[in-house]
């Protein structure tokens, strides 16, 4: 059977099949919506985990809304996700246009600076944990005494330390995907620009910044609704200390959990947790503008 | 618009599968449980007595194959979270690792743990195989529901003999000593006190044996039997005070907050002269002993009690710490897992084999009657002094965040932390403890 233009063209107007899209449905259903509906339930109850699930109407959300950690908390991970943005999100475009050139040094350059994200969480936290060390760490191994700070243990210093070793391990892959997007600028523009006498500046806020709107979207969604979800690293690099100083959202939720046996409040706060990330999800997705549904979803 | 919709609901998947997949942390079930559905299974911690416990399993699969036992190891802190998602869960070890207290409790009121009474009644050579102050720790509302399984643990002062001799000072033995030895290390260059602060529990330590010194048993007694306002005893905030003047004076490594336990960083800075006294379970000797066996062995870790604090209700002899590890055997189990469980407890648990490899390994066996082998081993100054400790303590008290209820346990090691650095005062610690009572 052939298909008639006609046909191929009205596809292409309205998009692919929403079919297509049904098998992941399926698995969001079972795996996302289903256990996400199991924690609703559990936030009105009061269980430790092991004996009977009891309800208990509104007291868990009572305990976790009046609790100054929770606020506590709020505050660290909104502190960790400005940071961490204003951090990695200037260095990934800048790396990402340089690193979109075709020279080989620039190749070689791409692979070393993607090298931190082949390391898991958990080694790039312990790592960091043992050249951090104020008494055996990279200070007092080189013997470069401003080195020594106490990085890990300072309430002031540690929110920065963390911010710096998520941005070491997370700027490679946004990295990635600037460079991918600046790739699908097509050679044109810079043909046509330079012969209109732009320079390298002007071209890069011209045409580069522009054209990389929807990667910046993406890249910056990741980005922001990512950092609700940094746990493994700051759980093995400070375990939320000192005090409640790097004790993040998720970090609460899974101390709450499972360390204080509170599966009630630490549903609770998974629900705030999922709520947060969806609302800040759709904003940024409004910030891309009328027509993003036209966006090729770059890099994405 | 099917388009639009699909396309905000992938949005939304992505945003929800981010938040989601922190939901997947610390659950990931129980794994590498090979082995039939019916074979007994056991889940070990990694560490000191690691392999004391391997030989045991060993020797007895080799002589009971028809009772084998599957063991399974793990790191403290992980197995504490997945032990108990997994009991919760139905898919729990026969053999089920702990420490006793309100941990152990919180097992028997959701029925999770088999009572052992009978087995105990009509077993007297397991029951008389204990110290008897041991033995207690598993015992709830009258019922056995577990029985001590390695070595007695009480918290031990260690202090590093050279650096002691360096500046000419002696151990201390009241808090005045203590807190006069802070100086003089300090104007050498040495930090008075490791801590591995980062892990929280080493905090715990100070306060456990403060409030003992100076309120006796009966301060922490009454917070463990949650009587109302229990952490207002005078001795509590006496304790915390006397930790921020220590914190203050400089008493505490720097970065002491920084510094985690589990890798034992803390024993380093002992034995490599960095810090010159640590406060330390008697579980430590055992890594120092395999890590700084020059150290151990030429004699430059030296000992004592906690010092007493004048003025103090506490007998100085009074001991905290864990008095053991314990089994419980899992009321899920089926019938035969529970037999080739007692038959073990019975018959292959602390046989002479396995005494004398927990000596070896730098501990003391809760059994009784081993006085003889403990004065054959290299450790014999060391052992016969922890069992000597343990034996004749007026008092035992088990570590608080296991004695407690999980839910105050975690809120004490968090305030704790916050004492510590200084972030809440001791009025501010009593009254929020004050408010987990019954939780």
């Amino acid at each position: 059977m052939s298909i008639s233009t006609g046909s191929s063209r009205r596809v292409l107007e309205k998009g692919p099949s929403g079919w297509l899209a049904a098998p992941a449905l399926v698995f969001f259903l079972l795996f996302a919506i289903l256990p996400l509906l199991g924690v609703l339930f559990l936030s009105f109850t009061k269980w430790d985990g092991l004996g009977e699930i009891k309800l208990d109407g509104l007291s868990s959300w009572t305990t976790v809304l009046t609790d100054p950690v929770t606020g506590n908390a709020l505050l660290v991970t909104a502190k960790i996700m400005f940071f961490s943005f204003i951090v990695q999100a200037p260095i990934s475009l800048l790396l990402g246009v340089f690193t979109s050139a075709s020279q080989k040094y620039r190749a070689a350059l791409a692979v070393l600076y993607f090298v931190p994200l082949l390391l898991s969480s958990a080694a790039v936290a312990i790592a960091y944990k043992a050249l951090l060390d104020p008494n055996f760490g990279l200070g007092p191994g080189l013997g470069l005494p401003f080195l020594a700070q106490d990085w890990l243990g300072n309430s002031d210093l540690v929110l920065f330390v963390v911010v710096f070793v998520i941005a070491w391990q997370f700027v490679p892959f946004h990295t990635l995907i600037y460079q991918g997007g600046v790739r699908q600028i097509p050679a044109s523009l810079y043909e046509a620009a330079q012969i209109d006498g732009a320079g390298r500046m002007q071209q890069f806020f011209a045409i580069t910044l522009p054209q990389l709107k929807y990667t910046i979207i993406t890249s910056s969604t990741l980005m922001v609704v990512g950092s609700l979800a940094y746990f493994d690293l700051v759980f093995v690099l400070t375990g939320g200390g000192p005090g409640y100083a790097t004790r993040l959202l998720p970090l609460h939720m899974y101390l709450t959990g499972f360390k204080a046996n509170d599966m009630g409040a630490a549903s609770a706060l998974g629900v705030i947790l999922v709520v947060i990330g969806l609302a800040l999800a759709l904003i940024l997705q409004r910030l891309g503008g009328k027509n993003r549904n036209a966006s090729q979803l770059e890099g994405a | 618009m099917v388009k639009l919709t699909l396309r905000s609901a992938a949005i939304a998947v992505t945003a929800a599968a981010v938040s989601l997949s922190l939901a997947a942390c610390g659950s990931s079930g129980p794994a590498g449980s090979a082995g039939n559905a019916d074979s007994t299974t056991m889940w070990g911690l990694t560490g000191g007595n690691q392999p004391v416990l391997q030989k045991s399993i060993d020797a007895w699969n080799k002589a009971h194959p028809d009772e084998a036992i599957k063991l399974d190891f793990f790191a403290n802190d992980a197995y504490k979270t997945k032990v108990r998602t997994a009991v919760g869960a139905g898919q729990g070890p026969t053999f089920i690792y702990g420490w006793g207290g309100g941990v152990l409790k919180s097992y028997v009121d959701s029925g999770q743990v088999a009572d052992m009474s009978d087995f105990i009644g009509s077993n007297p050579d397991v029951k008389s195989r204990y110290l008897p102050s041991v033995l207690k720790n598993g015992v709830i509302n009258g019922k056995t529901y577990a029985l001590p399984n390695n070595n007695v643990q009480p918290v031990v002062l260690y202090f590093n003999k050279e650096i002691f001799d360096k500046i000419g000072a002696q151990a201390p033995k009241t808090w005045d000593e203590l807190m006069a030895l802070v100086p003089k290390f300090k104007a050498a260059g040495i930090a008075p006190f490791s801590l591995g602060g980062q892990s929280k529990w080493p905090d715990l330590m100070w306060l456990e044996y403060l409030v003992e010194r100076i309120g006796g048993p009966d301060a922490f007694a009454n917070i463990a039997a949650n009587k109302p306002g229990a952490w207002s005893d005078p001795a509590v905030k006496e304790a915390l005070t006397k930790i921020q003047e220590l914190v203050d004076a400089g008493g505490f490594v720097n970065g002491f907050s920084s510094i985690a336990a589990d890798s034992n960083a803390d024993q380093a800075l002992l034995y490599t002269g960095k810090a010159a006294m640590i406060l330390q379970g008697g579980w430590i000797y055992q890594g120092m002993k395999k890590d700084a066996a020059d150290f151990v062995k030429s004699g430059k870790l030296g000992y004592i009690t906690f010092p007493s604090v004048s003025g103090g209700k506490g007998d100085p002899a009074n001991v905290v710490g864990n008095p053991s590890n314990f089994w419980s055997i899992s009321s899920k189990a089926t019938d035969s897992q529970k037999k080739a469980a007692l038959d073990y407890v019975k018959s292959g648990m602390f046989t002479d084999a396995d005494t004398q490899a927990l000596i070896d390994s730098g501990a003391v066996p809760v059994t009784t009657g081993i006085e003889s082998k403990l004065a054959a081993s290299p450790d014999k100054d060391f052992l016969s002094y922890v069992y000597g400790m343990a034996k004749n303590a007026p008092s035992f008290t088990l570590s608080w965040d296991q004695a407690l209820s999980p839910a105050q346990g975690d809120a004490m090691l968090a305030n704790l932390d916050q004492i510590f650095l200084k972030k809440i005062s001791p009025d501010q610690f009593v009254t929020t403890m004050n408010a987990t009572i019954g939780k």
